[in-house]
């Protein structure tokens, strides 16, 4: 096993891109192995690496890691990126949960028929711009600092600037009444990290296709149909 | 305001019992708030309560902390039930979210339509026999220890309890095939603030019933 993390997914954003984000923008280099195929899958469960039978799974410091949740606090707090004290902590967990509901609403997304995409495209829309922009936007404004918590780079802001662009992707100007989202987005994508992170080439994965679809379906036999929120 | 952390939320179970669980545990006396009218939900939207709109709401130490998470990792870790280090921390989050998948499903049970039901207790069989209670099983197996984590009582062990006596209210022999799994739910229900939490007249609340189902449908309609 070498230095780097490795992580095992499919060859797509799901639920492992926030995991890819964050360690992109603490500077750590990582390896992926990506799921094509069902007896990957089997051999991985069989093989008692997935905890719960589930990716994502990560192998980081000797452990096998799995929940996607769990794996990102790691290194959030592994690289300092979770806040200097508990309280800290808390602001973080409460801002990465609203942008992870948000960024919930679009994991779905590639799974929904041609209607339900439609309905579902107004439906993450209101809700980013009516529950969750406007708090990061106050949260901003109401201290005037660059980043969400304690004026320091954090999870928080990595998450936040990821859920940006995510709804960028279905409602390109949807920042329009947000003007200091607009600018912390400006500010974020040019740290040198995420700037890296941002540009071809690199390990940050394309909005999801029919292939991708395809493949979860079929690696996890997952032929049910997924409804619209 | 006492120095009591307040819990606001329905009066029932629903996202909130963990956290009054925990707390417990812990062995923090609490205060409840409970939302009856959509008007009192309103309110607090209103006067800027709510980060996201949405219940639970825990005031805790000059804080209104939002989203269940955060809520009972703060508690967690203020209370000492997080581990002593950052691999301690990463087990007991690994074994909490896994039990938390499967609260999720027995959360959503009450609301799932009559037809669906059925299907919906068997998943929840299924789950917890096929793909929860054996981890858990396996671990307490292969360390031979009392506590799930670094051989001391954590929130792993809370949630681990929660949801066993959760399942057991649906499928009261789900532990027939779990040795382990009976002999760490009888020495967590023994300890003395676990003990004094399943006694009647405490804050835990019973299982969701149809009048819980009403008020929820009820406050939160749009």
């Amino acid at each position: 096993m070498s230095a780097k993390p490795k992580l095992y997914y499919f060859d797509g954003r799901g639920k492992m891109e926030s995991i890819r984000w964050l360690l992109a923008a603490a500077g750590v280099e990582f390896e992926e192995e990506f799921l094509e195929t069902r007896d990957q899958y089997e051999k991985l469960l069989q093989g008692g690496s997935l905890l719960f039978q589930q990716v994502p799974m990560v192998e980081i410091d000797g452990m096998r890691m799995v929940q996607t949740r769990a794996i990102l606090s790691y290194i959030a707090a592994k690289y300092n990126l979770y806040g200097k004290d508990l309280k800290e902590r808390a602001l973080i967990d409460m801002y990465v949960g609203g942008t992870d509901d948000l960024m919930g609403f679009i994991l779905m997304f590639p799974f929904l028929s041609a209607e339900d995409k439609e309905k579902q495209r107004a439906f993450i829309v209101q809700k980013a711009t009516s529950r969750y922009f406007p708090v990061y936007e106050k949260v901003l404004k109401d201290h005037g600092q660059d980043f969400l918590v304690g004026n320091n780079f954090s999870w928080a802001d990595v998450h936040l600037l990821e859920a940006i662009l995510m709804v960028e992707e279905k409602k390109a100007d949807v920042l329009s009444g947000f003007p200091q989202l607009q600018a912390f987005k400006a500010r974020i994508s040019s740290i040198p990290a995420i700037k890296k992170f941002l540009e071809p080439g690199s390990q940050r994965k394309p909005v999801p296709d029919d292939k991708y679809v395809e493949t979860v379906r079929r690696v996890l036999r997952m032929y049910y149909d997924v409804k619209a929120n | 305001m006492s120095g009591k952390p307040r819990l606001t939320y329905l009066n029932g179970r629903g996202r909130m019992e963990s956290i009054r669980w925990l707390l417990a545990a812990a062995g923090v006396e609490f205060e409840e708030v409970y939302l009856e009218t959509k008007e009192q939900y309103d309110k607090l939207i209103k006067d800027g309560f709510l980060l996201f709109q949405q219940v639970p709401l825990v005031e805790i130490d000059g804080m209104k902390m939002v989203q269940t998470r955060a809520i009972m990792s703060y508690i967690a870790g203020k209370y000492n039930l997080h581990g002593k280090d950052l691999k301690e921390r990463a087990l007991i989050d690994m074994y909490v979210e896994g039990i938390s998948d499967l609260m999720q499903m027995i959360l959503m049970f009450p609301f799932s339509p009559p037809d669906a039901k059925e299907k919906n207790l068997e998943s929840i069989k299924e789950r917890a026999t096929n793909r929860y209670f054996p981890v858990f099983e396996k671990v307490l197996k292969q360390h031979g220890q009392d506590f799930l984590v670094g051989n001391k009582f954590s929130w792993a062990d809370v949630q681990l309890i929660e949801a066993i006596l959760a399942v057991e209210e649906k499928v009261p022999a789900v532990l027939s095939g779990f040795p382990q799994l009976q002999v760490f739910k009888t020495k967590m229900s023994n300890i003395p603030t676990i003990k004094k939490f399943l006694q009647p007249g405490s804050p835990r609340k019973p299982p969701p019933d149809a009048h819980y189902v009403e008020t929820v449908l009820k406050v939160f309609k749009k």
